[in-house]
């Protein structure tokens, strides 16, 4: 029996149309990349635990041979991308917007680029491997997601059992300007594809499977359809999705192929879905069926500040500086350098940083092309970016917040369901960097809450310090006035002293001065001396009214005291 | 190689403050020009008189404040505030009521609280109703539409007697001036008179006031193009204008006498401006899809309730200070519902 497989679409609210720029690359085939002279694998490339080195300075290794393993559940082992000799684990510059330094595997290639002969077998029938034995290989080939968010993929073939998945989608929207990677592989390996395609849901033991591809890239969903009809496969299906960025988005490009959302603080296993990148499933294929763990990866260098913008299959790790030198450099308007695409990548400050995992484009722009050369104007409250939200919140009432560090309302607004689009800010007429509010925001939330958390800890621990203090000085009080006592008992044998005397009369003296003062007051007239017979009588009788109130008022107060 | 580095998204938008302030003044163009050729030289004059005040004002406040002048005046907020009270004034305003109202308008209503973006009230109006409050008899010296004048003003007369406060010559404010269409019918029924009756005066034409009802249809043929543009959210003047139908209806079938048509109503005193120029100023107006809604509806019941039972004959300007203030309030309540906060679909 064939599963229901939708003729229809869904749209999410709002969106964007940007150039699309993809003119630079779309045509251009995917290269190899050459061997740099030096590749650098940090040992954070993925969401979750940081990867643990497992070789040392000095080990030759083969190509394919893991030189880190995954550290946790959460985590994704590394592999050398090709043969050589590890010349350092040491502290690089990472590619993150941040710009810190972390550990690095620096590897320096040999050339010969050779294989790990002990690396898993080729499975040819790889359909009828267990979901488990599946998993175990995704994960020790260290395959992330490769649309960005590097999120291990073993994980999400192993949804909690609590949730039913009814679907796989497969995210080939690639909805970003510029990039062009994914399309590229769709339309030169489809087969790669459709195959991994395959062994992800037979993990998943699910069988209705939906591929999202924006209708911008006619020959990639051609390719698509083509190899599912040569393939014959059932329960598999392609749908065009309108050219909107974010549709590639994962919780948006789930609600225009299902009309499901993914609930808020939410994962798409909730709502019964599971979603992969084109480019992880293809990895998933040469993981299983060559036994090729995640080493290379496709991306796309592109922008007007590269002579010739290219599509380049790259070994992970390989420096940036490297891949532009096969782009044929720098031209003379390469003022911005962007990892991923303009709408969500980064600004890096140098070019001596990595490929990663998650790495899609490298963006070389000028900077009028990336950037508003006007300074920000006060928020107008036009509600551009309310009408262009996919999440469907209220930017400007976020960034009103935001500036006013209202951490609180800031999240009443649903701060947390932002995914950082950019739309808002594509939009705002006064140019102002809202994304960058919103993520300060988040950070000093997040600050917040781990100081509260230490904060906690630290009260728990200076009340039982107050507790043990109280403690001491009750036991410290208990044995000077033992000591005391004995000391009295000794001392009334003694008499009194003469110091004691002297003490006394200057006590004596001060008490008879304070006495004199205090009659010298009593003698000054005060303003109800000098009252005629009517007005004093007029008090005597508000004072006996007052009296008898109050006994009155007192009386049933004093009842009720236990 | 190094590279400076900023957040993302890394996009030029196009378009800025600047731009949205002058495609309104665009759109406004061919109802100033209708103004113009219907009233005379005057409102030319006062126009400019308000621009060239507001201009001032502005820059004199953002040097006070110390703020950078030249992005401030650039992005012709100023202009367009002065443009917007210019059209409310009567044709022959004295100036120093133009100043006074600008005043009001720029550095009381905006600068003080903030300048750009920070008012909570809709300047114009402020200064309008600052006006119109204080001054009423001279708010009310409208002039008949070309085609009932007497004696057609020229530049020169038009000038002199803004500059002067009083006209010249053998002319006289009586001769001179004519009550508006919402002032007659005010007045009118004040006098037990019936609204067929009222409408018999030469001022009326096919809805609201000849002449006036033209001037209308030229500034909603911008507001259209502004929609178009996506400039202003169409919301906003299609619920101003809901508002009033849906409101002055049954009035207006239960008691045609007493209580002018729907369509008196939107074509008459400031409905038509105020709902596709005014009322959709957004620093002052609800921002979210259902808070606009809400927004325009309560300042088009709101106008009305003031026009058929309130002190003045108009009321808009009233209306929008009233919804200015609740829109803070609207927003609150009129959250769109969250991408993902409710389960939805099939």
């Amino acid at each position: 029996m064939e599963l229901h497989l939708p003729n229809r679409l869904w749209h999410f609210h709002g969106g964007l149309h940007p150039e699309q720029h993809k003119g630079f690359t779309r045509d251009k085939p995917i290269r190899s990349s050459t061997l740099p002279d030096q590749l650098i694998l940090p040992l954070q490339q993925h969401i979750g635990a940081e990867a643990e080195a497992c070789v040392q300075v000095g080990d030759t290794v083969y190509k394919g041979q893991p030189v880190a393993t995954a550290s946790g559940y959460v985590s994704a082992s590394l592999h050398a991308p090709t043969s050589g000799t590890i010349t350092g684990i040491e502290d690089r510059p990472l590619p993150h917007p941040s710009g810190l330094s972390g550990t690095c595997i620096v590897i320096e290639p040999d050339g010969r680029d050779e294989w790990w002969p002990e690396r898993p077998a080729p499975v040819d029938d790889y359909l009828a491997l267990d979901p488990a034995d599946i998993r175990q290989r995704v994960r020790d080939a260290g395959i992330v997601g490769l649309g960005g968010a590097a999120f291990p993929t073993a994980v999400k073939l192993n949804p909690p059992s609590r949730h039913q998945i009814d679907t796989l989608i497969i995210n080939g929207a690639e909805c970003e300007p510029y990039i062009t990677c994914d399309d590229r592989l769709m339309r030169e390996r489809a087969d790669l594809v459709i195959e991994g395609v395959r062994i992800i849901r037979q993990a998943l033991g699910i069988q209705r499977v939906l591929i999202g591809v924006e209708d911008n890239k006619p020959e990639a969903c051609d390719a698509i359809e083509q190899c599912i009809k040569d393939k014959k496969l059932k329960d598999m299906k392609l749908l065009r999705v309108p050219t909107i960025y974010p549709t590639g988005g994962e919780k948006q490009l789930i609600k225009v192929l299902t009309g499901r959302e993914v609930p808020s603080n939410g994962l798409p296993a909730d709502i019964g879905v599971v979603c992969h990148n084109v480019g992880t499933a293809a990895s998933v294929y040469r993981a299983i069926a060559h036994g090729e763990p995640m080493v290379s990866r496709i991306m796309t260098v592109t922008g007007k500040g590269v002579n010739a913008p290219c599509n380049l299959e790259v070994l992970i790790g390989t420096p940036i500086s490297h891949l532009v030198a096969q782009a044929e450099g720098y031209t003379d308007q390469a003022e911005r350098l962007i990892m991923g695409g303009p709408m969500m990548g980064f600004a890096m400050s140098s070019d001596e940083v990595p490929v990663i995992k998650g790495t899609n484009c490298i963006l070389v722009a000028r900077s009028n092309e990336v950037e508003n050369p006007v300074q920000a104007m006060p928020c107008i409250r036009c509600g551009r970016c309310t009408s262009v939200c996919p999440a469907n919140l209220l930017p400007q009432e976020m960034y009103w917040n935001a500036r006013a560090r209202d951490f609180d309302k800031i999240q009443d607004y649903n701060l947390f369901d932002c995914i950082e689009c950019g739309c808002c800010a594509a939009v705002c007429p006064s140019h102002i960097p809202l994304v960058q509010y919103y993520r300060f925001a988040k950070t000093e939330i997040w600050a917040l809450e781990r100081a509260k958390d230490k904060s906690d800890h630290a009260r728990e621990r200076h009340e039982f310090r107050l507790e043990r203090l109280e403690r001491e000085k009750k036991e410290k009080a208990e044995r000077l006035a033992k000591k005391k006592a004995a000391l009295a008992a000794k001392k009334s044998k003694d008499g009194k002293t003469k110091d004691e005397d002297a003490k006394k009369a200057a006590i004596a003296a001060a008490l008879e001065r304070a006495k004199a003062k205090k009659v010298q007051a009593e003698v000054q007239p005060k303003n109800t001396d000098d009252l005629t017979e009517a007005q004093q009588r007029q008090i005597d009788e508000a004072e006996s009214r007052r009296k008898a109130l109050s006994e009155h008022k007192a009386t049933p107060e004093e009842a009720s005291e236990p | 190689m190094q590279f400076k580095t900023t957040s993302s998204p890394y996009i030029s938008s196009a378009g800025d403050v600047g731009s949205v302030m002058r495609q309104v003044l665009y759109a406004l163009v061919p109802g100033t020009l209708a103004t113009i050729w219907y009233f005379g030289w005057g409102v030319l004059i006062i126009l400019i008189m308000a621009i060239l005040f507001a201009v001032s004002l502005e820059a004199i406040m953002l040097k006070l404040r110390g703020r950078p002048i030249k992005p401030f005046i650039t992005d012709y907020s100023a202009v367009l505030t002065a443009w917007l009270l210019a059209l409310a004034l009567p044709p022959l305003a004295p100036w120093w009521m133009v100043l006074i109202g600008v005043f009001f308008a720029i550095v009381v209503a905006k600068q003080l609280y903030g300048g750009l973006g920070y008012n909570p009230f809709n300047p114009a109006m402020i200064g309008y109703v600052v006006l119109l409050i204080s001054f009423p008899l001279e708010m009310t010296n409208w002039l008949p539409p070309r085609m009932l004048a007497e004696h057609q003003l020229g530049f020169m007369e038009s000038l002199g007697i803004i500059f002067s406060g009083t006209p010249t010559g053998n002319l006289t404010w009586d001769a001179l001036t004519m009550a508006t269409p919402l002032d007659e019918v005010k007045t009118g029924l004040s006098l037990d008179r019936t609204i067929s009756e009222i409408r018999q005066s030469p001022l009326f034409g096919d809805f609201g006031g000849q002449g006036w009802e033209w001037v209308r249809n030229w500034f909603a043929l911008g507001g259209f193009w502004l929609i178009y543009k996506k400039v202003i959210d169409w919301r906003i003047p299609v619920s101003l204008i809901l508002g009033i139908v849906i409101i002055s209806t049954p009035f207006f079938i239960l008691n045609p006498d007493s209580y002018g048509s729907p369509a008196f109503h939107i074509f008459s005193g400031a409905v038509i401006v105020g709902a596709f120029y005014i009322a959709t100023d957004p620093v002052s107006a609800s921002t979210t899809p259902m808070g606009r809604w809400i927004y325009g509806a309560g300042i088009g019941i709101l106008t009305y309730i003031i026009r058929s039972w309130g002190g003045y004959p108009d009321g808009l300007a009233f209306a929008v200070l009233l919804m200015n203030m609740a829109a803070p309030m609207i927003d609150y309540y009129t959250k769109p519902r969250v991408f993902g906060q409710r389960r939805q679909g099939p």
